[in-house]
């Protein structure tokens, strides 16, 4: 079993095993980003409340879900790598985190642009928008720390306890904004109150969100492929690779 | 493992007394950013009071993030962090040896000066009690945190920007809880959830935190 | 519905284009920052390849 595990996550056969992964990935999301682009568009009902302007929320939504998502993977394959040293989780967790960074600053910006019509500003310190800006910055400290550290392996291992140390801390930074966002809100911050969301709504939503994550997928995989050809650039089998291009 | 605590909390607080007029920097600091705010806001009572729970917040946590330098710092420079790592003691517990030195020589200080600083921002009386209160809750938290961020940059050149990058994000709950706190005790509320609050923050970071330095220091130590 | 009636979003236009417009830019970034990063890698390891031939082919004549 160990043996199994090591062999297959090893750069090598990882490099060779994800190029069809990437095709797969990619024609799926963009088939069902259209699909879902499609009935967010034109067929979801205008919002009563909102108007027209809710349909921000079909990329908002999701971006700011998988910039979330992307953290959790970073810290699980960075937990992974520091725990049984397997390189490979340490060149996920690198790849993920610019991909996630662009995916919170998505969900920053598209939420400020809501925000212009919903709330009359472009920022409010608006409980969840804040938390973003924050998950931002923890994406920054952790590219700020794994570009600052020259040895690639101690970068990895520094990086990744930071990623872990920030999954921790996710959960009580979420809780203490949300909390101090009760206290000082405003009269005339309105919240997007979803109690019962259109069922015409949430599918071409959730299409989204699913399009955004094999998205993710077929990203992650060509980045970590960069990670491996780069991290092994001395060793055999990327030469052999080389030489064969 | 007890004794390993107490000598080496006993060596750092001796070397620290040796240089004393470096010790007092961050509280000048603390004083002098405070003093900052009228002089560029207002005098006014009524919003420097306003004000005040934040800005000594916020001061604080920079005099601790400015501090938090001299927590490994020397010790790796002149190699002695490599030997604490060979000793046979749990690393955790000499890393919270380090931190508890680290917080008596700078969170303390600031708990202690901080009436002044209330005085200063005319806050009322009830607002400094609970000033005093939540800092002494939570600098031990920044002291225990910071840990970690400068065991993993303290090997690299010019840490100080990326020590803060990584660092301030992770303080934000304790700054939340920690200004509502005095916030709401000017208004002559209980503070009591707020302080319950960073006391189990407190456990928190007193249980896991060292575990993080630890790790953080054997990865520094080994490249 | 007709096409100017879709564009003009019930008077949103702005804010919606501009945020799929946005969404469309940090997508194609997000497309072509590895594709540059792979060519990199591989220019850079081909470089290496290069020096490393010159220097054995030197060894080898000394």
């Amino acid at each position: 079993m160990w043996n199994w595990i090591q062999r297959f996550s090893s750069p090598k056969h990882f490099y060779s095993m994800s190029a069809p992964l990437i095709n797969v990935f990619a024609i799926s999301a963009l088939l069902i980003g259209i699909y879902g682009l499609y009935l967010g568009l034109f067929v979801a009902p205008t919002d009563y409340q909102q108007g027209e302007s809710y349909r921000i929320i079909f990329i908002h939504v999701p971006a700011a879900w998988m910039s979330l998502f992307i953290y959790m993977v970073m810290a699980i394959s960075s937990g992974i790598g520091i725990i049984w040293q397997i390189r490979l989780a340490d060149m996920v967790a690198a790849a993920s985190a610019p991909i996630g960074a662009s995916f919170a600053f998505l969900a920053l910006v598209t939420g400020a642009l809501w925000g212009k019509p919903m709330w009359g500003a472009y920022w409010v310190w608006d409980a969840r928008l804040t938390s973003e800006l924050i998950l931002l910055f923890l994406y920054l400290g952790y590219m700020a720390l794994q570009s600052a550290i020259d040895d690639q392996r101690s970068a990895d291992k520094a990086s990744g306890l930071l990623a872990i140390v920030g999954v921790v801390n996710i959960p009580i930074i979420h809780y203490s904004v949300e909390w101090w966002n009760t206290l000082h809100q405003g009269a005339t911050v309105a919240k997007f109150d979803k109690p019962s969301m259109h069922i015409d709504m949430l599918i071409p939503l959730m299409l989204m969100a699913l399009a955004f994550k094999l998205f993710y997928g077929a990203l992650v995989l060509v980045r970590t492929r960069n990670e491996a050809l780069y991290r092994d650039r001395n060793r055999r089998w990327v030469r052999e690779l080389i030489e064969k291009l | 493992m007890l004794k390993a605590y107490y000598h080496l909390l006993l060596r750092d607080l001796r070397l620290a007394l040796r240089n004393r007029h470096e010790l007092a920097n961050p509280l000048i600091f603390f004083v002098l950013v405070v003093t900052l705010f009228p002089l560029a806001v207002t005098p006014t009572p009524d919003v420097l009071q306003a004000m005040a729970p934040g800005v000594i917040w916020v001061s604080a946590l920079l005099a601790v993030l400015l501090s938090l330098d001299r927590l490994f710092k020397q010790d790796y420079d002149d190699g002695s962090l490599d030997q604490l790592m060979l000793s046979p003691n749990p690393l955790m517990i000499l890393v919270l040896a380090k931190v508890s030195a680290h917080w008596l020589l700078t969170g303390l200080p600031l708990v202690i000066i901080a009436p002044l600083l209330g005085l200063f921002m005319s806050l009322p009386t009830e607002a400094v009690s609970a000033l005093i209160y939540s800092l002494l809750l939570g600098t031990p938290v920044l002291s225990l945190v910071g840990a970690i961020g400068v065991s993993l940059t303290v090997a690299v050149n010019r840490g100080g920007v990326l020590l803060s990058l990584i660092i301030l994000p992770l303080y934000i709950p304790i700054l939340i809880f920690g200004a509502n706190a005095v916030d709401v005790a000017s208004d002559g509320l209980p503070v009591t959830g707020q302080l319950l609050f960073l006391g189990a923050v407190l456990a928190l970071a007193l249980s896991l935190a060292p575990l993080a330095t630890a790790v953080a220091l054997r990865i520094t130590a080994s490249r | 519905m007709n096409w100017s009636e879709f564009f003009h979003m019930g008077g949103y236009a702005f804010f919606v284009w501009t945020s799929y417009a946005l969404t469309l830019i940090v997508i194609v970034a997000n497309i072509v920052a590895p594709i540059i990063q792979r060519k990199k890698v591989i220019a850079r390891i081909k470089r290496a390849i290069k020096r490393e031939n010159i220097e054995t082919a030197n060894a080898e004549k000394q």
